[in-house]
């Protein structure tokens, strides 16, 4: 909405915006959705007067056909449940006083309470007032006492003035204290009527002055009544009577929030007939109006022009406004037209677009502009280029376009199939001039070295999510230095740590090695690495930086571990009481389409905008004072590809659950999968123990003697690469990543949801109403800990569970490295015992290595491979 | 003087101390189920039913509490966090709650008075109330956003049962703490404002919230500004933070609330941040010397200790702040503050 007679100032608001849509007297529309239980429908009409600035939100559920109290009820919590719209205080608003304690008793913030007055006398007023006190409630006063409703200056004063000596003497605050003295219709015809918006001005000044602190409000809407359907007069009217009221004093009212005209911006006809009408200036003010207001019934002008402003521009303007704002709708047509104006294809790359993107590169680098709307920058930049390179081709000059500052080989190392991050590292490169070649994922040493040869790149990057692509990574540094190569090598990804590349990648290679914490940080390395100046500090001052770290890791030293016989003695000791029951349905089960309507409700948001470099809490962050406005664009769109994912089901959730007999030997558990017993061993924690904690082991939720059960699990989110393809065909990165983020959400969704699942039904040991944010926080009994996680850190039991669950369940296949394939998916087991919980085995001595080598029946050298992350 | 009196002018010369947390103190008598149920006829496991100490062992909660007034503690809160019918239904003991609460204040009366005797030094005594497990601002069901579990008149009635037990008990004031549910404390301080009104005489509250994550959010999602605004029609003797996660993270809330309330702010944090296992191990010195920093910032009135700590850090803490100048209670600023999640300010 337009500010300008609405705005704020100051430590505190100078006028307050009360929605008044949500209420059933003065809304149609809401009073039709009310009516008819459509509660959800009803919730985003308070939803858009939030969004359009209203400041208060003013609930109304006065109407005869309704049970008031129970529509209050349910209303109040419905909007308590979304936190962009229960930020804001609410007004509880009802002539019934049973209709506002109803009200009262679900608002868990301090609301304001519309109304209470001396109609029935003293006592009576005083009694309300007392009950709004202990609920913690603002009230808002009438000017209306035993005679009847003020309508005079002088009423008005004086019935607010002893209303106020009253209160504040019974010890409410001055300050909870705002008075309406009655907004009654102008120009209605009836010469009584016509000082009623000057006596309101009038009568709030003369309140303010008179009862210090407190505070007066109106409902507007009743101003221009005789104006009904007539949306331009109306709100010309109401802008123009706060233009008055406001400095006279009115310091709140209940407004269509978003429908405010800017007092400067009516036409000044209309303005100058609606003055005449609010201020009495002439006697034949309503006329005047009435014969003009025809006239303006149906424009919008504001709109129009506001529609038409960027549209307007020079056609290299445009391009850059697209770029900085990330609008693709017309970026094509934009793009023919400047080629046509310039001599050459690639002055429009040179020019207007490297422009609008400089001033992306330039507010990303300051902090001011964040990853989403960077990635969809680059998409209008790379729809633009896409569209000229056929031309810049036909004029033999293809070099020229995708020519940049450096070049980059990247690739998600062999056995992992992680990519989101390198593909967002891989568009802000591209954003700032570099030409990446992206070998995609799963790629062998021998391609990316031969790449980097073959296209003689300027430096190499490599990605990896799980932890076995650490190893890999070490591999490729090892190939690099046989080689004999020099190119600066970078890794990055959520596995990879300063720590991990200078102690084991970095004194692998002699050439440069630089870890690279995220996005924003890849242009300035990349970026110093091909600069004559830069190149050699950057090297230095990072090379110097890992040796420091080295040698600090080497004096800091490490806790002590007990020895594995100790460590077992100090094992959890079993509780019977705490065994989960037998399962429900045990063996295996398939699910072959969950519907993904069910796994949309229970996505946890935190780590989607994490992935985009955002960082906060869900929904929080929605309202972040740096982030918001990126987060709720990115969470908007993200919504978007929602409704279509599901609506058009893009994706089909499959899962297999096993639920199994098992019995414990030590550390290990046996499972009786079908008609063979499995060994599962597991590791124990070892680093020495305070009094009373113990060494943990997952081995330690089964019961010691006789049966036990356990289960596990493995699910993927299938059908993604259609849709991948289709936004490589339309060169649309933005989507890419976005498609490929809520594929990961929806995978840990549906790890969730299947979780419940087993533990109230398959399993059945639970009975449990949680909402999604306890299931988000594991309100839960039971834990379904995945191999490759702290708790379980052998990524190499995979496998084996897998084999139990019958080989590729829920369609869920292995690389070498035991990544899973589809790239969102989720697998793991399921453990039900009441103490069962996580953990993280961190660091094993030789003799747990050795002796889990014996367990698994495999090399020592194999299991040390398995197990580096946790090793000395 | 009034007990809020002397409270008041107490915590004007200097910080008080008020004490550390019971649960994890009688984890570590390691009692068994027996212990907890002493000679009750109670169907149902009673292990881990801390409040039902206070009277099948009352001599192990005595215990505890002469342990943190010898450390130094000024203000002694009650073993009944839990001791509301709702939550006490879980044990099949809600029928007990009036009497755990009545033992539970005379124990801790009787003990704070033998201290006031010994040394002349005044103790006071909070009658602690937990939020239940029930939740007003919530939806259990994932599907059905406009459901609650129990609702406000419910709870008020559960939280006045308990308000009642404990004034009959002798406590000083009611301590409404750890709240993770706006809309609950709202509940606890109508019922208090009730026995307040129905006894005639001064019942002062003690109001401290607790936060769910870093953002600085309780569960029903108030910042601590909001929550201000929520509960000051309460006109408590102390505001502030409990639990939550340790000294050191709960410090930028505090400070925004020490910046706002206008009455004494009261904090006790939790040992540290739990370890992997969910147990505390952060050493009494390290959340002292955090807690000393709240004091020398005039952030704070009153300190003490929850979750894992114990009468060493109590001690430690009271060490620590002995010769600290306590915070200045601001005046009421002008101006209007409203609240939904978040707090709104209206210029006077």
């Amino acid at each position: 909405m337009e500010h300008s007679t609405v705005g704020q100032a100051g430590a505190g608001a100078r006028f307050v915006n009360i929605g008044e849509r949500c209420n059933v007297t003065g809304s149609a529309r809401f009073k039709k959705l009310i009516l008819a239980g459509e509660f959800e429908a009803a919730v985003e009409v308070a939803r858009d007067q939030v969004e359009n600035g209203a400041q208060i939100l003013d609930v109304n559920m006065d109407e005869a056909l309704l049970d008031s109290e129970a529509a209050i009820t349910t209303f109040l919590k419905r909007i308590a449940a979304e936190p962009d719209i229960a930020r804001i205080p609410v007004m509880v608003d009802s002539s019934k006083w049973s209709v506002i304690e109803a009200g009262l008793k679900c608002v868990s913030g301090k609301p304001i309470v519309n109304s209470i007055s001396m109609k029935e006398g003293e006592g009576p007023f005083l009694d309300l007032a007392r009950k709004c006190r202990a609920y913690g409630a603002a009230v808002v006063v009438m000017a209306f006492d035993e005679v009847g409703q003020a309508d005079t200056v002088e009423r008005k004063v004086s019935i607010c003035d002893r209303a106020y000596a009253l209160l504040v003497a019974d010890g409410t605050d001055p300050g909870d204290i705002i008075f309406d003295p009655n907004i009654f219709a102008v120009a209605t015809g009836i010469d009584e009527h016509r000082r009623y918006a000057l006596d309101f001005i009038e009568a709030t000044r003369e309140i303010r002055a008179r009862c210090p602190g407190a505070h007066v409000s109106g409902g507007l809407s009743n101003l221009s009544f005789s104006f009904r359907g007539n949306e331009p007069v109306r709100r010309a009217m109401h802008s123009v009577f706060l233009y008055h009221a406001i400095p006279a004093g009115l310091d709140m009212a209940i407004v269509n929030a978003g429908q405010l005209d800017v007092y400067d911006q009516i036409d000044p006809e209309l303005r100058d007939a609606c003055e005449d009408v609010v201020l009495d200036r002439r006697d034949d003010a309503t006329e005047r109006l009435v014969d003009l207001a025809e006239r303006f019934r149906g424009t919008d002008l504001a709109e129009e022009k506001k529609l038409a402003e960027w549209r307007s521009l020079q056609v290299g303007e445009r391009l850059s406004y697209a770029m900085v704002k990330g609008i693709d709708a017309d970026i094509v047509a934009d793009t023919e037209e400047a080629r046509q104006l310039f001599a050459r294809p690639i002055e429009v790359i040179e020019g207007p677009l490297m422009d609008g993107m400089n001033v992306v590169g330039d507010l990303f680098g300051s902090g001011k502009m964040f990853l989403p709307q960077v990635v969809k920058s680059a998409r209008v930049m790379k729809k633009a280029v896409a569209h000229l390179i056929p031309f810049i081709e036909a004029e033999k000059e293809a070099t020229g376009a995708t020519q940049g500052k450096g070049r980059i080989v990247m690739a998600t190392v062999k056995g992992d199939v992680h990519d989101i991050g390198k593909n967002i590292v891989g568009v802000v490169l591209q954003c700032n001039g570099f030409e990446v070649i992206d070998l995609g994922v799963m790629v062998p040493w021998q391609d990316i070295l031969q790449s980097a040869k073959d296209n003689q790149a300027d430096m190499i990057g490599l990605s990896g999510l799980i932890t076995p692509s650490l190893d890999e990574m070490v591999t490729v540094a090892d190939e690099m230095q046989r080689l004999g190569l020099t190119t600066p090598l970078l890794i990055g990804g959520a596995t990879t740590s300063k720590a991990h590349t200078a102690l084991r990648i970095d004194p692998a290679y002699d050439g440069p090695v630089i870890h690279v914490v995220d996005a924003s940080r890849a242009v300035g390395v990349a970026s110093n690495l091909v600069s004559d100046t830069h190149r050699e500090p950057l090297i230095l001052t990072t090379a110097d930086d890992y040796d420091k770290l080295r040698k600090s890791r080497e004096r800091s030293g490490h806790s002590e571990l007990s020895t594995l016989d100790q460590a077992r003695a100090n094992a959890m000791p079993f509780d019977p009481s705490g065994q989960a029951c037998t399962p429900a349905y045990p063996g295996l089960h398939h699910f072959g389409d969950w519907p993904l309507k069910d796994l949309r409700t229970s996505i946890d948001w935190t780590p989607f905008f994490r992935a985009w470099e955002l960082a906060g809490t869900y929904p929080s962050i929605l309202e972040d004072s740096v982030v918001g406005e990126s987060a709720r664009g990115l969470f908007a769109d993200a919504q978007a590809m929602l409704d279509q994912i599901v609506a058009e089901r893009w994706v089909t959730p499959k899962a297999t659950v096993g639920l199994w007999r098992c019995k414990r030997e030590g550390d290990d558990v046996l499972v009786l999968a079908g008609n063979d017993w499995t060994r599962i061993p597991f590791l124990r924690q070892q680093i020495k123990k305070r009094e009373g904690r113990f060494n943990m082991c997952l081995a330690d939720f089964i019961s010691p003697e006789g049966e036990d059960w356990i289960g596990g699990f493995a699910l993927g989110i299938h059908g993604l690469e259609p849709h991948l393809e289709r936004f490589k065909q339309t060169v649309d990165d933005y989507d890419d990543i976005l498609l490929k983020a809520l594929a990961d959400r929806l995978a840990e969704s549906f790890a969730e949801v299947l979780h419940a699942q087993v533990r109230n039904r398959l399993w059945g040991y639970a009975e449990e109403h949680l909402s999604n944010a306890q299931l988000i926080r594991e309100n839960y009994s039971g834990i379904r800990p995945a191999p490759g996680y702290p708790a379980c850190p052998d990524h190499s039991l995979k496998p084996i569970l897998f084999d139990m669950l019958g080989q590729n369940p829920g369609e869920v296949t292995l690389t070498e490295n035991f990544a899973m394939l589809p790239t969102s998916a989720v697998s793991g087991l399921y453990f039900g015992h009441r103490d069962s919980q996580y953990f993280g085995v961190a660091r094993v001595g030789r003799d747990q290595l050795e002796d889990y080598a014996e367990r698994r029946g495999a090399s020592l050298e194999l299991a040390e491979r398995w197990l580096r992350p946790n090793l000395d | 003087m009034t007990a809020a009196d002397t409270f008041r002018a107490e915590a004007a010369k200097r910080i008080l101390i008020k004490d550390g947390a019971y649960g994890t103190m009688i984890q570590a008598e390691r009692l068994k189920s027996d212990d907890y149920c002493g000679g009750l006829d109670l169907m149902k496991d009673q292990k881990g039913n801390n409040d039902l100490l206070n009277l099948t062992r009352p001599n192990v909660v005595r215990g505890i509490c002469e342990r943190f007034a010898e450390a130094g503690a000024d203000l002694l809160a009650t073993n009944t966090f839990n001791a509301n019918s709702i939550s006490q239904a879980d044990y099949g003991a809600e029928h007990l709650v009036a009497r755990i609460n009545e033992t539970a204040a005379r124990l801790t009366r009787e003990v704070a008075d033998a201290f006031t005797a010994r040394d002349g030094r005044r103790r006071w005594v909070a009658g602690a109330m937990g939020p239940t497990n029930k939740t007003l601002s919530l939806s259990p069901k994932v599907n059905d956003p406009g459901y609650r579990e129990v609702d406000f008149d419910q709870v008020k009635a559960v939280y006045r049962g308990q308000v009642d037990a404990l004034v009959e008990g002798g406590v000083d004031f009611i301590l409404v703490e750890t709240i993770f549910d706006t809309l609950n404390a709202k509940a606890a301080i109508m019922a208090t404002l009730e026995a307040e009104q129905a006894l005639g005489r001064p019942l002062p509250l003690m109001i401290s919230m607790t936060l769910t994550d870093l953002s600085g959010r309780n569960l029903s999602g108030h910042t601590v500004e909001a929550f201000w605004a929520s509960v000051r029609h309460a006109r408590p003797l102390t505001i502030g933070l409990n639990c939550s996660f340790g000294a050191a993270q709960l410090r930028p809330q505090l400070a925004a609330l020490a910046q706002i309330a206008d009455a004494l702010v009261m904090a006790y944090p939790n040992a540290g941040l739990p370890n992997e296992l969910g147990e505390y191990d952060e050493a009494a010195e390290q959340t002292a010397a955090q807690v000393r920093e709240w004091t020398t910032s005039g952030l704070v009135n009153v300190v003490g200790g929850c979750c894992g700590t114990t009468p060493l850090h109590i001690a430690a803490i009271s060490g620590a702040v002995r010769d600290c100048t306590p915070r200045a209670v601001p005046d009421r600023r002008p101006g209007t503050l409203l609240a939904g999640l978040e707090p709104m300010t209206i210029a006077a």
